[in-house]
């Protein structure tokens, strides 16, 4: 994120990651959040992890729907295609894309809005297909971009900046993963870098669609004092269950000696996620047990945090299409039509 | 009570006949007809079918129309020389569609329906049920070979060539003896009975021609889907839906045989089946502006739903092709029925303004060769492209020439910077107009480092920036159209039949799509009764200039189309600024395909929906909007 325009030049002093590129190459254009939206931090954590991970940026497609947190795409890796669609449906465009070509790394910015109301079934559905992207659900509990209407993730009882309270249940981004078997699930919060940084780099390298609930804040329509999605509830309430180290494949992998085999999970293309503590009961590798932890969790008012569950061994899209790994936008035309020959016996066919 | 059997009336002709054969859906009729229709095509005999049938999956009427024709006409009959009525629920209306002097065939197994009864045709009874119980065993075996039976009947009293129809039963049950077997038993029942108790054949009967040598027999369907498999097609998204789904089916089935890797048996396509249209249209764009060709295939419903998709694709500028298989409309309609009602709605879908490329196949050889045209027009002009087809066009087997494939061809992949070409770019700026042709070059996600931009629904300027600037905004919308006048000069250009080179005819007939095999009948007649008429079929919008000196040419337009309010009349009117009531609408939209003498009745006066400058060569000219049900 840049919220001031900065000179193009380059700062000699400032580090470098292994592509010759500093952290000012993962930005994109200049914010126009309001100052201290959380969707802008997550956007900085973006930054970094991205930075840390040494992705080739025009090797990411970051794709997004409408609203502020969809906006958010344009704020970083500005050498990067990206995507902004339409309000809720950009599950579909990233699940054509990643059709089409499987070797990017397709960076999903939603909201809760964009994502769980009018986008919900699109979410649900690109879950079910395990489309290999990280999916960042930036969740504020309201409609941002149209001024602060209630979303379908605020919390019974939470009021608006008016007074007013909601009174429908909220949908859980985080349980709906869960029960619809997405592979990745993860939650965090926008003010807690620390932990949110590695999520998003495990994410980003997990071979399925990974889910990352954020709760982001917004500060001009529900951060007062009776909002449940503010920072300050937030903080109040944060239980940190399983937060996670990312151990990159190519960096050595020094495995503790007598270390518990749950507490680090090897992903995909090689790297380890490791668990840096987990809460004694919960084990992020079983399903069940995870939605059943953070439901009794909930009920006592908990936003439990950390990357909640993993599962490295499902296939995704392709894997169960089984498409040819070359990625389809790169394959000869020759290889895709049958040639005259073919056409005449086929029509023989046809008599 | 008319003479049971009797003596044949005086016309006798050969090859130029119609019948159909009433039954209830989900009885296996269906492989009973085509067999038919296929026998006739095989004997070298111009021939078409048209499958009437209900939306509903089993015990619903379902008729199956066969017309034989020895000058090659297939469009749809109004009347048939023969009935077999087999669905005791349609017998009145099946009766009434015999042609005076016509024939009906009922299963006599029953005793004969009141309902049945009409003077001035011939009846003939066939005991199909009570042959099938006597010889075969079992409910749905009975059932299934009832059809089989009366297609025996029909063989011996049209004279199908017994030949013909064994080679296919081989072919068809080479690996099932015992099918094979009841099969002919049950083709012998029909056949022999009709021998020994009628006169066969009947005045109308089959003659061994050779005019289907270079044809073949397919759906417009399957023939678009392997126009996308040829045009190098690689994901396909969709949602199920009557009668666009035997397409994306058809799709599969190529991709099945054509582009599986024989060793890894990885796949070279993508196709998904999508939770809606909105998410297929979604995907089809995703794929499209990652650089795949990508398609979906749906029908009017669809259409509406994708609507705020079509929307981006044509403002972010990325190519997709959307088949459109035209049903009964408005909202669920008749999902079994055809029609071209959506015309308006594609040529502007979405809000603001829009405009979209959209081809008009007139028949299965058309599908194939427009798929491919679609696909490259996509590309060549980074937005979406319709190819409008019908339920008619999509799902009938009709009778085109083989499809051949130039090895030579290439796909038009259009203006895209590739990794060469973003080497030597400063800065590249997706929405520049450098040619003047409207069209700005783009790049590949994942290309090049330098190849990057952002694509936005949002206001956008020449660079892909955000804007709320007016002269921005402008100098994009403006290109835009710009680049679709462009269009009009790239896609298909109209197909004129003119009655002389030197001066236009007195009658310009316009139509396009389904309605063409119809209309060129009509024109035929028409001319043959002294009449001067040309005829010109549009094959795209937007309309190409020849489109308006057609109009301009001929005094008295008639637009002949399958809707009810003369959709392309006005999208002519609105295009061209030439005034709708120039023209005069024929219009038949009662779900089923049209009929030659529909149009030629429409020219004549007859019913014409609307009647400034109109023909006036023959006596009055009906003032009333009566229209066909
Ligand atoms: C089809 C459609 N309906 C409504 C809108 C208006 N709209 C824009 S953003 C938005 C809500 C965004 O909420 P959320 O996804 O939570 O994003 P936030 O702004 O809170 O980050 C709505 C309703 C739209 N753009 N498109
Ligand atoms: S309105 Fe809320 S969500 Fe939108 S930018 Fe401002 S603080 Fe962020
Ligand atoms: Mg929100």
């Amino acid at each position: 994120m840049a919220s001031i325009t900065k000179p193009p030049v380059r700062h000699p002093s400032l580090p470098t990651n292994a592509l010759g590129f500093t952290k000012r190459d993962y930005e994109g254009a200049m914010s126009t959040l309001c100052a201290g939206c959380g969707h802008d931090s997550v956007t900085a954590a973006l930054v970094q992890a991205l930075w840390e991970l040494e992705l080739p940026p025009h090797r990411a497609a970051k794709m997004s729907g409408i609203g502020c947190s969809s906006k958010t795409t344009a704020y970083f890796l500005r050498q990067s295609h990206g995507f902004n669609g339409v309000h809720g449906r950009m599950p579909a465009l990233a699940t054509g894309a990643n059709a089409a070509n499987r070797q990017l790394a397709y960076i999903g910015i939603s909201g809760d809005g964009d994502s769980l109301s009018i986008g919900l079934g699109q979410l649900c559905h690109a879950i079910r297909r395990n489309l290999n992207m990280m999916y960042v659900l930036e969740n504020n509990g309201v409609y941002g971009l149209t001024k602060g209407q209630f979303s379908a993730s605020a919390d019974v009882g939470s009021k608006s900046k008016r007074g007013e309270a909601n009174v429908q249940p909220p949908i859980d981004p985080v349980l709906l993963a869960l029960s619809l078997g997405a592979t990745f699930v993860a939650r965090s919060f926008s003010g807690d870098k620390a932990q949110l940084v590695p999520i998003l780099k495990a994410a980003i390298r997990h071979n399925g669609f990974a889910l990352i609930d954020v709760i982001s804040p917004c500060v001009s329509f529900n951060d007062h004092e009776t909002s449940t999605k503010s920072y300050r509830y937030t903080r109040n309430h944060y239980l940190e269950v399983a937060p996670v180290d990312f151990v990159p494949l190519r960096r050595e992998i020094a495995t503790e000696q007598g270390e518990d085999a749950l507490t680090s999970v090897t992903m995909h293309d090689g790297s380890v996620v490791r668990f840096r503590k987990v809460a004694n009961e919960y084990d992020p590798t079983n399903r069940d047990a995870a939605y059943a932890y953070l439901r009794a969790r909930h009920a006592h008012g908990e936003v439990v945090t950390g990357l909640l569950h993993i599962d490295e061994n499902a296939p995704d899209m392709h894997a169960v299409a089984g498409t040819v790994e070359t990625p389809l936008v790169d394959l000869d035309f020759n290889a895709l039509c049958p040639g005259g020959a073919a056409l005449a016996e086929l029509m023989d066919e046809y008599r | 009570m008319p003479e049971v059997g009797g003596s044949h009336p005086v016309d006798s002709r050969v090859n130029d006949f119609a019948f159909k054969i009433g039954t209830v859906n989900g009885t296996g009729s269906a492989s009973a007809n085509s067999l038919l229709m296929q026998a006739i095509f095989r004997m070298g005999i111009p021939v078409t079918g048209k499958n009437v049938f209900p939306s509903n999956i089993q015990g619903l009427p379902t008729w199956y129309e066969i017309r034989v024709s020895r000058d090659g006409y297939t469009a749809r009959p109004e009347e048939v020389d023969l009935v077999v009525a087999l669905n005791p629920a349609t017998y009145a209306k099946d009766v009434a569609s015999v042609r005076p002097g016509g024939y009906l065939l009922y299963d006599s197994s029953w005793p004969l329906d009141d309902s049945l009864v009409r003077e001035g045709i011939t009846i003939l009874g066939i005991p199909f049920g009570k042959m099938c119980v006597e010889s075969f065993e079992g409910d749905r075996e009975r059932t299934l070979l009832r059809n089989i039976a009366y297609a025996g009947a029909l063989a011996a009293l049209l004279e199908i060539d017994m030949d013909v129809i064994g080679e296919m039963l081989r072919e068809k049950f080479s690996k099932k003896r015992a099918l094979l077997d009841s099969n002919f038993r049950a083709i012998r029942l029909g056949f022999d009975y009709a021998k020994a108790h009628y006169d066969c054949p009947l005045p109308f009967r089959l003659e061994r021609m050779n005019a289907t040598s270079d044809s073949i027999l397919i759906d417009g369907n399957a023939a678009a889907a392997l126009g996308a498999v040829y045009a190098g097609a690689t994901v396909g998204a969709w949602y199920p839906i009557t009668p666009s789904t035997s397409l994306m089916e058809a799709f599969k089935e190529y991709c099945e045989r054509f582009r599986v890797d024989p060793v890894t048996k990885q796949r070279k396509y993508a196709l998904i089946q999508a939770e809606d249209e909105l998410a297929a249209a979604g995907m089809v764009i995703g794929a499209g502006w990652c650089g795949a060709r990508s398609f979906t295939s749906t029908a009017g419903p669809g259409i509406s739903l994708m609507s705020e998709f079509i929307g981006l694709a044509y403002y972010t500028e990325i190519p997709g092709v959307f088949f459109d298989i035209q049903r009964t409309g408005p909202s669920t309609g008749m999902p079994t029925r055809t029609q071209q009602g959506d015309l308006l709605s594609i040529a502007y879908l979405s809000h603001g303004d829009t405009k979209h490329i959209a081809l008009f196949p007139a028949n299965p050889e058309e599908c194939f060769y427009l798929a491919v045209n679609a696909f490259d027009l996509a590309e060549r002009f980074q937005t979406p492209v319709f190819v409008v087809s019908d339920l008619d066009i999509g799902m009938n087997d009709w009778m085109c020439k083989r499809f051949a494939w130039d090895d030579s061809y290439r796909p038009d992949r259009g203006k895209v910077l590739g990794p060469a070409e973003l080497d030597r770019v400063q800065k590249f700026a997706r929405y520049t107009d450098v040619d003047g042709d409207g069209v700005a070059a783009r790049t590949l996600p994942g290309a090049h480092p330098r190849g990057g931009y952002f694509t936005r629904g949002s206001g956008h300027d020449k660079n892909a920036a955000y804007t709320e600037d007016s002269a921005d905004y402008l100098e994009v919308v403006d290109r835009l159209s710009r680049k679709l006048a462009t269009a009009a000069t790239a896609v298909p250009a109209p197909e004129v039949h003119n009655q002389s080179d030197d001066r236009a005819a007195e009658i310009g007939i316009i139509s396009l799509g389904g309605c063409h095999s119809a209309v060129l009948e009509a024109v035929d007649r028409l001319r043959a009764d002294g009449h001067s008429v040309d005829y010109m079929r549009i094959r795209a919008f937007p309309f190409p200039p020849s489109v308006q000196a057609f109009i301009n040419a001929h005094k008295c337009c008639y637009v002949v189309e399958q809707n009810r309010d003369g959709q392309l009349r006005s999208l002519l009117a609105i295009e061209t600024g030439i005034a709708r009531d120039r023209m005069t609408s024929i219009l038949d939209y009662g779900g089923l395909p049209l009929t030659a003498d529909r149009v030629v009745r429409g020219v004549l006066g007859e019913n014409a929906a609307t009647h400034t400058p109109r023909y006036s060569g023959v006596g009055t000219v009906a003032a009333t909007a009566a229209r066909q049900r």
